[in-house]
């Protein structure tokens, strides 16, 4: 008898990866088609920064070579962008006119950038940072131009600061936070990261809007006016302000859309039950997530729907932070601003540069800022989305996991030997 | 540089130094080879004088002008000295006119050179006439004075250092010599050396290190003196080892004696003392069959309200079996201070005149008057000690002159004595230091000289007089005390006697001496014979030496004429008297106080050097293990010790050797090393606060010895410790501004820590306190701030919540390896033992500098380190300590000399000062040699390398 069809729209790695779960719980359950609108396989998006840092290569960050989709007989139209979904017919159309049908529909268009309305965005030598394209073109404008400007001093605009500099540019980030990374890391955290980029010679401008991007004669950028007046010489410009989900063609096609498209527990969208949607582009319980690891979670839940084994339940996810600028080590997860109701725990080093600050609610760990030492983040994480209550561990809590394996040893009184 | 010869400022064996210096600093220090005191020796604490002279030190804690407060509490500003002078002429002569000379007390002190006491002797009998000076003798040697008048019939010691080799049985009572006289006790180990057969017997409540190595300890009952020489005179009679030919030739008043002690048979005095009734027999036999028995007697005796009775019932025992007046033989006092001999000698007491005459003597009254050539001189006995500060206290003595001692710290009941500081109108504080807590009560304070500037003579414990050499001009603006009273003398007379200017005519410390010798013409202690010149030409010289007399007599009474109206020496028949406190159901336990090997009485010098508190670093109680267990309380725990005056709260601590009841405490602790507030916010003053009064009806020396105590668990949970690394160059000014700060505490103890000379110039601080609640912030940051753990670089862990502060500050060097500089515990300090070892250890932090902020054992755990708690020093000149001792003597095996030598060889200590030696005695009886051992453990000496001793190793040894 006839396979079931699956059409998946996008090919980046929240898709693929809800193939793969797919393909290992239910091989021969259908005929896969993909769609994706980048000319390039399933490829790590997250280490397009070490790319552009020039620290890896394209080839090397292919998660899934052609071979991989030929294996597993899997349809794939790389370069072709859907531009229509025919839920009546249950059709998708690409760009070229071709048009597949499904039994169920996968939407994984992931996000895109958010470009900020300012005059000038759209001259020469202006991009954002989202995909192999953004990369290839900044690493070809290092290697030509001088100045780059990066709006946004969040992640993804730190990490391509980072590149670029790597590549000889002198980059100056222009943000709009008073510290850097202020939705991932308290002032404190934010300040030591500063200054250990500025000692990699990136420049700053913090609590800093752009006001206008200002082109040459032949319609290149060459400088970035802020609101305060200060005039920034940039002959790149990288737009890091942050994502929007990919929703327009769910949009078009009916499908709720509230900041992302939404779906529920088993990543059905609200709307239409033969419509999945994973990864950036989906809305789960009012958040679309940025970070791979839900990603990966939304990924296993719906491909045990898609195989009909109609088990697993999405809840979302607790998410942490983890800068990839080689070198910096910083993790944050939870409440880590802390407030009214909440207990701090500091410690810090800083002539190591090191900073770590645990939030307490009652008895429970509820948020985690680390810098310079993050190797007990994921321990740290691990009790926080468990909540788990702290007890005695709290004088220990701050010294990591190994500090709190095994009873507390009874301390010898102190003043004795000092005698 | 060149060699001054003096001598040591601190304890009254009177052991020659020679200083070594450019003129404008002095670089060293060693004992003086022609010295007969010491021959060449010194212990820790004078081997270590070079240190406490250092310009740092000197800059930071020296009274280098005359100053004046303009009202209690006020900080003194500098004034001119014809300006202080005046103001306290002025002063003086008020309170003269308005209240009478009953109204000005002077105080003065056993630190004072025959010189300066001569002149304030003076002072107060010929010119203000009134007796109304005391001195810090009073709580050290005038039970001593008064034993041997009551007996001999002149205070005399009557033995030589030299008869400590000649004696076969040393009779050591009330003395803890290996502490307190460790050069006297060097002595005595040669003799022991050269004549194993010679017997030690000490009687001391406690197991001292003395103790520990006396042939026989007799542990007596404190206060149980008198029952003891009794008890032994009773069985001398019964065993017939007394001298019936010496008591009938040369004595008189045995009979009623005799009748007395019949009452004392073994089994009573066993009662009576606690001891076991063979070891009183073996005392007795001990005693009375040697060839030459010799006493050495000290506070013991003295700091107690029966204090001559005991001195007199230990005379008695000599006098009846003839051990006296011959090589070996004889009661011999060992003093306390450096010149309370020379102070007696010229009468600078409440109760005595110039040259051992007696006040209620008119013939000795008008001979002074004569001398003096003043109409008389007073004959009402003066207020001594406690009397003086009583009398201000209860507002009779307006103005109190107090010069070179500290009553805030050295004297008893000091709720009383602060009372006194504080109600008199005027008080005069002469000293040489800014640091000691009377300071803080005068209104005038006049800069004296010290050690290494002043001029002029002392007598030490065997009526050896000594020439005392300036190396150094005066500090500052100060003058010698001498030069000062003199001064003032003339303002004053100017204003109350101006016939009398003409009596201080002196311009140089011979001129005054030249003045004494002819006071002493024709008394016991005649030194006419004497000069500066001769002292120069022959070096010291023992009184007494008439004229024509080729040298000093080293033996009194080796012909029997005792200076007693009959020639006879008279018996005491003294009675049993009880404690001044005896302990009750309310204060249970007995606190006996006693000095530290490595700190002298007040510790205003001593207490400069952090090195000196490498021995006992931490003002606490010594209980006897089975009290801590009774009650409740662990190593360490903070008890409140009450006596029936005041309280104090400090760490307690299991001490092996003391028996139960019985309580501890060093008699150095005062306010300036152990404090804190009370809950009625009223200071904590150290070990005299506990202390009574109570004195000898005789000699009026107060019971410093024992005082009736309870002792409490207090729960002050909330522990501060900190310790930090400072430059030598303001490390004790930080600790005078750190001072006021302890009163946030229930409990604080602020002392020095470290190895003068440190190679890095460092100088550290230990701060600890405790409190009932976290003391906020507001009153810690300064402290903080000033002991450097403040600002941006700190490593900083802070729990606010859960009341946890901790704070280090590391140096890295270029490969980033860290250095322990300083830490700040709030809250938990469990670990300070083995942080305070990673800070005085010099080498780099064995982990990530952070990870020392963890709680203390997880710390240690996290970092890797070895949990061996720092083992106690035993050897300060080397720093040894003792595991690395007991490591070694592990491995060496052989006579317990061949082991001392082969630990003194590999390890060094006992090499220098030899101080440490009846420790080390007490390890070698206590650690077996292993046979098949790990040989000869390497030494363990941190800071070695900024050791100067290391280099400059005298050559003198505690060991052949």
């Amino acid at each position: 008898m006839d396979k079931l069809k699956l059409v998946m729209i996008g090919n980046g790695m929240a898709g693929v990866r809800t193939l793969e779960e797919l393909l290992r719980i239910a091989p021969d359950l259908y005929d896969i088609t993909v769609f994706g609108a980048e000319p390039h396989p399933n490829y790590n998006r997250i280490l397009l920064s070490p790319v552009l840092a020039g620290e890896q290569t394209l080839d090397e960050i292919v998660l899934n070579p052609l071979a991989w989709y030929a294996r597993h007989g899997i349809t794939l139209h790389l370069g072709q962008a859907v531009t229509k979904i025919d839920r009546i017919r249950r059709t998708v159309t690409a760009a070229d006119g071709r048009t597949a049908a499904y039994d169920r529909l996968l939407i994984a268009t992931g996000s895109q950038p958010f470009v900020p309305p300012v005059p000038g965005a759209d001259l020469d030598g202006v991009l954002s940072y989202r995909d192999i394209a953004d990369t290839q073109a900044m690493i070809e404008a290092a290697r030509t131009h001088r100045h780059a400007v990066v709006i946004g001093g969040g992640l993804l605009g730190l990490e391509a600061a980072n590149g670029l500099a790597l590549r000889g540019m002198a980059v100056t980030v222009v943000h709009l936070g008073e510290w850097l990374l202020n939705r991932q890391l308290d002032p404190t955290a934010g300040a030591l990261l500063e200054a250990s980029l500025r000692q990699r010679g990136l420049d700053f401008a913090l609590g800093a809007q752009t006001a206008a991007l200002q082109g040459d004669a032949r319609g290149r950028v060459h400088a970035v006016r802020l609101q305060d007046g200060r005039e920034l010489p940039a002959d790149l410009v990288v737009m890091a302000a942050g994502i929007v989900p990919h929703t327009s063609l769910a949009e078009q096609a009916g499908l709720l859309c509230q900041r992302g498209i939404v779906v529920n527990d088993t990543l059905q969208t609200v709307t239409d039950p033969r419509i999945y949607a994973v990864g950036e582009c989906a809305a789960h319980r009012g958040v679309a997530y940025g970070l791979v690891a839900p990603l990966f979670e939304q990924a296993r839940v719906c491909a045990t729907h898609l195989a009909q084994f109609g088990i697993g339940r999405y809840r979302g996810s607790q998410t942490h932070t983890q800068l990839k600028v080689t070198g910096i080590r910083l993790f944050s997860a939870g409440d880590f601003m802390g407030g009214e109701d909440t207990e701090a725990i500091l410690l810090s080093d800083p002539a190591a540069g090191l900073y770590k600050k645990l939030v307490l609610q009652g008895d429970r760990l509820v948020g985690v800022c680390l810098y310079g030492d993050t190797a007990d983040g994921p321990w740290y994480f691990e009790l926080l989305r468990e909540g788990r209550a702290l007890g005695p561990l709290r004088d220990r809590l701050m010294f990591g996991e190994r500090a709190c394996q095994g009873a507390t040893p009874a301390q010898a009184p102190a003043w004795r030997e000092a005698a | 540089m060149t060699e001054t010869p003096s001598t040591c400022p601190y304890c009254g064996v009177g052991c020659g130094v020679l200083i070594e210096h450019d003129g404008q600093r002095i670089t060293g220090v060693r004992g003086d080879p022609d010295h007969p005191a010491n021959v060449g020796r010194l212990c820790t604490k004078g081997a270590t004088l070079h240190l406490t002279a250092a310009d740092s030190v000197q800059r930071q804690t020296r009274l280098l002008a005359p100053m004046h407060r303009t009202r209690r509490g006020a900080t003194p500003h500098t004034v001119d000295w014809d300006s202080a002078l005046d103001t306290a002429a002025e002063r003086l002569a008020a309170i003269h006119q308005q209240h009478g000379a009953d109204a000005i007390g002077v105080y003065v002190s056993g630190q004072l050179l025959t010189e300066d006491y001569y002149v304030f002797n003076k002072l107060v009998k010929g010119l203000l006439g009134t007796n109304h000076i005391d001195t810090n003798s009073r709580l050290c040697m005038s039970s001593a004075v008064a034993g041997y008048k009551a007996t001999l019939g002149a205070d005399a010691p009557p033995c030589s250092y030299e008869d400590f080799a000649h004696a076969d049985t040393v009779f050591i009572t009330g003395s803890n010599l290996a502490w307190a006289h460790p050069i006297l006790m060097r002595r005595l180990e040669d003799t022991r050396r050269a004549r194993p057969q010679q017997k030690w017997i000490v009687a001391d409540p406690r197991r001292t290190e003395t103790a520990a190595l006396a042939d026989l300890h007799l542990a007596l009952k404190p206060g149980s003196d008198v029952a003891l020489y009794h008890g032994l005179l009773h069985l001398l009679l019964a065993q017939g080892l007394t001298d019936a030919a010496y008591i009938a030739a040369h004595t008189t008043g045995f009979e009623a004696l005799a009748e007395r002690v019949r009452a004392f048979p073994p089994a009573e005095t066993a009662r009576l003392t606690g001891l076991a009734e063979d070891d009183l027999r073996t005392a007795a036999r001990w005693f009375g069959e040697s060839p030459a028995t010799l006493s050495l007697y000290c506070q013991g005796l003295n700091q107690s309200a029966s204090g001559t009775d005991k001195n007199a019932a230990l005379i008695n025992l000599h006098l009846a079996t003839g051990q006296i007046g011959r090589p070996g033989a004889g009661p011999f006092s060992l003093t306390g201070q450096p010149n309370a001999m020379g102070g007696r000698e010229v009468g600078g007491l409440a109760n005595l005149l110039s040259a051992h005459r007696d006040l209620a003597n008119p013939a000795h009254r008008a001979e002074v008057a004569r001398l003096w050539g003043v109409p008389s001189v007073p004959a009402t006995p003066g207020r001594t000690a406690m009397e003086m500060f009583q009398a201000a206290a209860d507002g009779a003595v307006k103005a109190l002159w107090i010069v070179c001692t500290n009553p805030a710290q050295s004297l008893p009941d000091q709720a009383m004595v602060r009372r006194a500081l504080e109600r008199a109108e005027f008080v005069i504080v002469q000293e040489a230091f800014a640091t000691p807590a009377t300071c803080a009560y005068a209104d005038l304070l006049l800069p004296a000289t010290t050690w290494g500037e002043k001029d002029g003579t002392v007598t030490n414990s065997e009526r050896r007089i000594s020439r005392v050499r300036p190396a150094l001009p005066p500090a500052g603006q100060a003058r010698h005390d001498w030069a000062i009273a003199t001064d003032l003398a003339r303002r004053l007379a100017a204003r109350i006697a101006p016939e009398r200017i003409a009596l201080f005519p002196y311009d140089t410390p011979e001129s005054i001496w030249n003045e004494h010798r002819e006071t002493t013409r024709g008394r016991d202690l005649d030194i006419t014979g004497l000069s500066y010149a001769l002292l120069e030409e022959k070096g010291p010289q023992q009184w007494p030496c008439p004229e024509g007399a080729s040298e000093g007599r080293s033996r009194l009474y080796g012909d029997g004429v005792f200076p007693t109206a009959d020639g006879r020496a008279r018996f005491a028949d003294v009675a049993l008297r009880p404690l001044a406190e005896v302990p009750d159901a309310e204060h249970p336990f007995s606190l006996l106080t006693g000095r530290l090997r490595d700190q002298w009485h007040g510790m205003s010098r001593t207490g400069l050097l952090g090195r000196l508190y490498g021995h006992e670093g931490l003002p606490a109680i010594d209980l006897a293990p089975a009290d801590l267990a009774r009650l409740g309380l662990q190593d360490g725990d903070l008890v409140r010790v009450a006596s029936r005056r005041s309280a104090i709260v400090l760490p307690a601590r299991a001490s092996e050797g003391l028996v139960a009841g019985q309580a501890f405490l060093p008699m150095h602790w005062g306010q300036e090393v152990l404090s804190g507030q009370d809950a009625q916010g009223q200071a904590l003053t150290g070990v005299n606060a506990l202390t009574t009064s109570a004195f000898c009806p005789t000699s009026k020396q107060p019971e410093l010895k024992h005082a009736a105590v309870a002792i409490e668990k207090v729960d002050l949970p909330w522990r501060l410790s900190a310790m930090a690394w400072l430059p030598a160059e303001q490390a004790l000014a930080v600790r005078e501004q750190l001072r006021p700060l302890l009163a946030a505490f229930a409990w604080a103890s602020l002392l020095p820590f470290g190895r003068e000379p440190d190679a890095q110039g460092r100088v550290g601080l230990v701060l600890r306190g405790a409190a009932a609640s976290p003391v906020d912030e507001a009153r810690l940051a300064p402290a903080r701030a000033l002991l450097g753990l403040d600002g941006p670089a700190l490593l900083r862990y802070q729990d606010a919540a859960a009341r946890q502060d901790r704070a280090l500050r590391v140096q890295r060097d270029a490969d980033g390896r860290a250095q322990l500089q300083a830490f700040w515990l709030a809250g938990d300090t469990g670990g300070e033992a083995w942080l305070r070892q990673l800070l005085e250890a010099d080498t780099p932090l064995p982990g990530p500098a952070h990870l020392l902020l963890a709680p203390s054992e997880l710390a240690r755990a996290l970092v890797g380190e070895a949990a061996a708690p720092a083992s106690p020093q035993v050897c300060t000149c080397f720093n040894v300590r003792e595991d690395a001792i007991r490591q070694t003597l592990a491995g060496c095996a052989g006579t317990p000399q061949e082991r001392l030598a082969a630990l003194t060889a590999t390890l060094r200590c006992g090499s220098h000062c030899g101080s440490c030696i009846p420790a080390l005695r007490g390890l070698v009886r206590s650690v077996a040699a292993v046979p098949q051992g790990p040989g000869i453990a390497p030494p363990h000496r941190l800071g070695q390398v900024a050791d100067r001793f290391q280099t400059e190793a005298t050559g003198q040894t505690g060991l052949p």
